[in-house]
């Protein structure tokens, strides 16, 4: 336990099982963002999947618009402390996008236009755990919580679902992104708090 | 954007620290500036925060983060905490925490939205509200240098009550000028009608795009969101537009 700060008491305690150390619930959706929103009209953009060899997988808005969607209910954390839960989402699964993609690599960078990275091993994007979400709450998604179009890797802090996505490089090594590399942690597992290179 | 620079901070754990109220100091009639004796410190950017954990007598703990006012001092930390209605921790730390009282913090964290004494680009600021406090950071880090980089701080506030660090401010420094924008009540003697910070403002007190200056803006998410647009409009390079944004939850 902490150091006690005389008369703090803090807020009722709720004992919510779905709050991972460290976080506190919010009801609104804050906006966390290095740089300007880029806007991307849905005429001009594209999703590439890069293998290690070079081989290049694109889907235009029309074609992930005619792709089965899912509608996940996640719970989010982002690193600034907040969390927000049972956020409705629409999106096509990356099972679904990468049922044709023959790779080796045990390493995914994600790319958004803006120049956003991130990176996470390749096996947290896959079985059912993230998506390219494009509608949140039953709307189109807003540009600045990432539209037209954003990873959605919900059991992963939540700059791990870059906005504005673009692509996804896959890579035999890893390659730390842009906050990781900035001081945040590598892998960024809020369950184990894992917010700074070192936790 | 560019990959971020790698802070000076890399690898090895960010530990918690007991850190002491050593001062408060009212800024507004709802904001105080919190000096900590932290030992320890490591030292730390202007433009970078820090943790700041509250633990209650039965466990129970919560964090929030808080952008750093002001560069290094030795061992000394400066915060200041605009007070949220029914916030958790904000009314504790404005009102309740006394002189010599422990909170824990760890830092500093954050390696893009930094100003290095280093650099050589003119810099503009824009600050909305509280967004103020890591811009007055880069302000005092500048001073503490003895920088003669051309520093212009664009500072919308709703009202001239509202201002921190209003003294210091006026006082000013060569080379840094600072422009009010009221967007609801502004001084007799302001010719300029209270309202939000608009593409007029910007290009008038901002630079030129060409001068290539690097831009820090600051302040709730519609504020950043409105001066990234205009900056962008105006020519800006978007690499070159730094933004740190406030939702309303800072609690």
């Amino acid at each position: 336990m902490g150091i006690v700060s005389p008369g703090f008491q803090g807020r009722p305690r709720r004992g919510d099982t779905r709050l991972p150390p460290g976080q506190y619930l919010t009801e609104g959706f804050p906006v966390l963002s290095a740089g300007p929103t880029p806007r991307i009209p849905t005429d001009r953009w594209e999703f590439v999947i890069t293998t290690e060899t070079g081989q290049e997988y694109r889907w235009s808005w029309a074609d992930l618009m005619a792709l089965p969607s899912e509608t996940p209910t996640v719970d989010i954390h982002c690193v600034t402390k907040w969390s927000k839960l049972g956020t409705i989402w629409q999106g096509v699964s990356l099972d679904t996008l990468f049922t044709e993609v023959d790779s080796a690599a045990d390493f995914a960078l994600v790319h958004s236009y803006g120049g956003y990275t991130t990176n996470l091993p390749l096996e947290d994007l896959l079985d059912g755990q993230a998506w390219i979400a494009y509608r949140y709450e039953g709307e189109a998604l807003a540009p600045e919580h990432g539209g037209p179009a954003r990873l959605l890797v919900p059991h992963l802090y939540f700059w791990k679902s870059a906005k504005w996505v673009r692509g996804i490089q896959l890579l035999l090594t890893d390659e730390p992104g842009f906050w990781e590399t900035a001081g945040y942690h590598n892998y960024g597992d809020p369950w184990r708090e894992q917010r700074y290179q070192g936790d | 954007m560019a990959r971020a620079a790698v802070p000076g901070r890399l690898r090895g754990r960010l530990i918690w620290r007991v850190a002491r109220l050593v001062e408060r100091r009212e800024e507004t009639p709802t904001a105080r500036t919190l000096l900590f004796q932290v030992p320890g410190w490591p030292g730390h950017l202007a433009g970078q925060h820090i943790d700041i954990r509250l633990t209650a007598a039965d466990g129970y703990s919560t964090q929030r983060s808080y952008s750093l006012a002001a560069p290094p001092d030795e061992d000394r930390v400066e915060l200041t905490v605009q007070q949220v209605p029914d916030g958790e921790v904000s009314p504790y730390l404005t009102q309740v925490l006394g002189i010599g009282d422990p909170v824990e913090i760890r830092g500093p964290v954050g390696g893009w939205f930094v100003w290095r004494p280093t650099a050589t680009e003119p810099v503009l600021l824009v600050a909305g509200g509280s967004g103020i406090v890591p811009l007055m950071a880069m302000v005092r880090a500048r001073q503490a240098a003895g920088s003669r980089i051309p520093f212009r701080l664009i500072y919308s506030v709703r009202t001239p009550q509202e201002i921190y660090y209003a003294a210091e401010l006026r006082r000013g420094a060569p080379g840094l000028d600072v422009t009010y924008l009221y967007t609801r009540v502004a001084p007799e003697e302001v010719t300029r009608p209270p309202g939000r910070i608009s593409v007029y403002d910007v290009n008038t007190h901002g630079w030129p795009a060409e001068f290539e200056p690097t831009c820090y803006v600051c302040g709730p998410t519609g504020f950043v969101e409105t001066v990234a647009d205009i900056l962008v409009a105006l020519g800006h390079d978007p690499r070159r537009i730094k933004t740190e944004r406030f939702g309303p939850t800072g609690g």
